[in-house]
């Protein structure tokens, strides 16, 4: 929320927690003969914002559980503000942590308003009412949250994503230091995604610091100060965003391919996960790429987030496929655009298709500048074809261009774009085994 | 937001109500006494410490003499009611009404606590074993009297129900947590070999075999005012250190680890919420016997009527089952036949409960 007049309420509450830091040294943790935590040390400063990222099972839940008190680990401490949260009594612990658990199901009918008010519990003595202050901070945070208007609904008769705003919002009431959170969007819609996140972010702002377990690599990347990926309960990467999200540490942890690049509208890492079941074990040494647009794109990313080898070109200038290889950092023939090829660049992309063992034919347009390069594949040593729209739409070269193309069509594998790993390791072996089935298929995704 | 006054207002509505069910029940009954006498005859009941006596004790192996210090009453209202119906209003109707009013109160505040404690709306007073401890101990004390060293039928039923309740709990604590699932098992199990136990010795029971049913059926008749004496002082005080966790009971909802996060100390709130309800529960059942279905339907009830809120549902329960439990047992001692109590109380609240049931308005707890 950003609204500057909020922000000002929020001086004059004269709420500000001292920012303090949590540090987690050597924590090891296992239920019965099962270790999920292995000797995690990490140091989360005054407020900052971090995500815990890793694949499921990794241990961001136990690691967060730790950090609260609700575990205690087996070896190695968690203090916040130089305390052992473990040598704390509830009350005092909750002050300083509040939580925010992925599981908020309540099968109660109290009134939203009543659950906010629960947050107020650290700071009320047994017998008095809620006071002034109490109440002042239940409808602060109610409004933060935007849940005001759920207030006196009952809490189990709204739905999965306004519940975790409510509970959102005790934490907020609770005005702890520290607070945890466990999948803090799971269950939102888009629009609520961003507003929590964003809110999350103030309380950053006001001098909280915060932990988050993130499913959602690539919310994570935007809003995290600094990432955490958990493997197998270790720490596997730890920094900011951009030095965490790579693609080698991402198929490492994750077991999958993926190809991280700027998000072209907020520049943050953006991840784009592959199946990593088709993982090429003898692909070829290296495939070339010709074509444009999406399919040209989305064939780029794959093959590179299997880790083969990708040459791609020549491509125009600003064309979507050119951005990609630009952004993955991968070799790429960039032209002008609308311009006729010089012979300088065919005989660039011949020697790159001569030595590709694989050439990928993805939606190749054949206009008056690029007619040349149709007679250039034909020197490819086994050719892939991926069509995402019919020929007849993207030849402007009239019907010899037809001819050659179709009698590539013939010697080629054909495959919808998704299939394009299997295509391009079974190519390599110039024939494939099977064929897979040909299609036009624009919603292959 | 929770509002302290809506509290105070439906409390104290309740208090009127019991005041009034109280003073209809004193009416009735064999001989008709007008409403008026009866008001007289309450108040006339009425003492104060007036002063204080000194009196004398002998110490028999010394023979010695020691003053010892007592209180004396004195009565406060002095209206001119006939002394039969003094007699029938103050020593005869108005100790069974107190002892009603107070075991109503334990069976219903008892029983709101276990539902919230074990966030579960079947949970009774007797959940953990209670009753089936009392019920033994009161059992053999009717039927073996021999074998029970100490005294009376009173003492037995109390023993048995907090030595049933402290065995559940030790079963289900492991390292010095008490999983509710397993203390649910425990109780159910430990109530199971109770049972047991129990039938073995009514099969033995020989003559007494008809008291003790009559005891196990719940019952308030030849209650005297030494048995308000034993058990109204324990459940005041009981209920109002449960009043004074209600919050905690609210936050407790949420889940263990939750409760914790927000500051509840939970191992040692739950062993003292379920002391507490035990011993309150252990003091109604061993002067009243077994009274079933109070303490489940009453905090029902009060759940619909005020919310699930256990600021202002404990309260309101209690009171409510003192009133309920005084209502029932004017029908069962002056209705068209003379029964235990416990008979009239699962025969009016089974029906009711169920009516709930297909009415969808049992709210979870």
């Amino acid at each position: 929320m950003t609204d500057a007049d909020r922000g000002d309420d929020e001086r004059d509450s004269g709420f500000g927690p001292e920012p303090v830091t949590v540090s987690i040294d050597g924590c090891s943790l296992a239920f019965g003969d099962l270790s999920v935590l292995e000797g995690i040390s990490l140091t989360i400063e005054p407020g900052e914002f971090v995500g815990i990222i890793g694949p499921n099972g990794a241990g961001k839940t136990t690691l967060l559980r730790a950090i609260s008190g609700a575990l205690e680990p087996d070896s190695g401490t968690v203090r916040i503000d130089g305390v052992d949260v473990h040598d704390l009594s509830s009350r005092a612990s909750s002050r300083l942590v509040s939580v925010v658990p992925q599981d908020t199901s309540l099968s109660f009918s109290f009134p939203a308003r009543d659950v906010v008010e629960m947050g107020r519990q650290p700071h009320r003595s047994r017998f008095s009412s809620p006071g002034p202050e109490d109440r002042a901070a239940v409808e602060r945070a109610l409004e933060r949250t935007r849940t005001a208007e759920l207030a006196d609904r009952p809490i189990d008769e709204i739905s999965g994503g306004q519940r975790q705003r409510v509970v959102l919002a005790r934490a907020i009431a609770q005005e702890t230091p520290v607070t945890v959170l466990d999948e803090p969007t799971a269950s939102l819609d888009i629009n609520h995604q961003i507003e929590t996140l964003e809110l999350v972010r103030d309380l950053v702002a006001e001098g909280r610091t915060v932990v988050a377990a993130i499913h959602d690599l690539n919310l994570a990347a935007r809003y995290c100060d600094r990432l955490v990926l958990l493997a197998d309960g270790a720490v596997a990467r730890d920094g900011p965003p951009a030095s965490v999200l790579t693609g080698d540490a991402l198929a490492a942890s994750f077991d999958a391919n993926a190809v991280v690049m700027p998000n072209p509208v907020t520049g943050t890492e953006t991840v784009t996960a592959f199946r990593a079941d088709c993982h090429a074990d003898s692909h070829p040494e290296r495939v070339h790429v010709v074509g444009s647009g999406v399919a040209a794109a989305g064939v780029v990313a794959r093959l590179s987030a299997a880790g083969i080898d990708v040459t791609l070109g020549p491509v125009s200038s600003g064309d979507t496929a050119a951005e990609t290889a630009r952004s993955i950092g991968i070799e790429h023939l960039e032209t002008e655009p609308f311009a006729t090829l010089s012979p300088a660049e065919l005989e660039a992309a011949e020697t790159l298709i001569r030595d590709a063992g694989v050439t990928v034919l993805a939606d190749f347009v054949v206009g008056s500048g690029t007619r040349a390069l149709l007679e250039v594949v034909d020197d490819a040593e086994s050719l892939v074809l991926i069509e995402t729209r019919p020929f007849e739409e993207r030849n402007f070269a009239g019907s010899a261009a037809r001819n050659r193309y179709e009698s590539y069509r013939e010697r080629a594998i054909e495959v919808p774009r998704r299939r394009v790993l299997d295509a391009v390791t079974a190519g390599d072996g110039n024939r494939p085994q099977s064929q897979p089935s040909p299609s036009i298929d624009p919603t292959d995704e | 937001m929770y509002r302290p006054v809506r509290t105070a207002a439906w409390s104290a509505g309740l208090v009127v109500l019991l005041v009034v069910v109280s003073l209809t029940s004193a009416a009735l009954g064999p001989v008709r006494i007008d409403l008026v006498t009866v008001a007289m005859a309450m108040l006339n009941a009425i003492v104060v410490p007036a002063g204080v006596t000194v009196g004398s004790a002998s110490i028999p192996l010394l023979g010695l003499s020691v003053p010892v210090p007592g209180l004396e009453y004195a009565a406060v209202f002095s209206f001119d009611v006939p002394a039969t119906r003094q007699i029938i209003v103050a020593d005869i109707r108005l100790p069974r009404i107190a002892l009603a009013a107070t075991v109503g109160l334990a069976l219903a505040a008892a029983g709101t606590v276990m539902q919230g404690f074990f966030r579960n709306p079947l949970a009774d007073p007797s959940i953990i074993g209670v009753s089936s401890g009392a019920a033994a101990g009161a059992v053999a004390a009717i039927a073996f009297p021999a074998l029970v060293p100490f005294g009376g039928l009173h003492l037995s039923a109390f023993v048995g129900a907090l030595a049933t309740a402290f065995l559940v709990y030790a079963i289900a604590t492991d390292g010095g947590r008490t999983p509710v699932a397993t203390l649910l098992l425990a109780g159910v199990a430990v109530q199971a070999f109770l049972g047991a136990m129990i039938s073995y010795m009514l099969v033995h029971s020989g003559d007494s075999l008809r008291e003790a049913v009559f005891w196990m059926m719940g019952r308030l008749n030849n209650s005297q005012w030494s048995d308000v004496a034993f058990a109204f002082p324990i459940t005041l005080v009981g209920v109002l250190v449960l009043c004074a966790f209600r919050r905690d009971l609210n936050v407790l909802l949420l889940g263990e680890e939750d409760a914790h996060h927000l500051g509840i100390e939970v191992e040692r709130t739950k062993l003292l919420l379920l002391a507490l309800a035990s011993v309150i529960t252990a003091a109604g059942v061993a002067v009243a016997g077994i009274i079933g279905f109070v303490g489940l339907v009453v905090p029902h009830i009060m759940r619909l009527v005020v919310g699930p809120d256990h600021r202002i549902l404990l309260p309101t329960s209690a009171l409510a089952g003192a009133s309920f439990l005084v209502a029932t047992d004017t029908i069962a001692r002056a209705g068209p036949a003379v029964v235990p109590v416990g008979i009239i109380t699962a025969a009016l609240g089974a029906p009711f409960f169920l009516f709930l049931l297909t009415r969808r308005e049992v709210h979870s707890v």
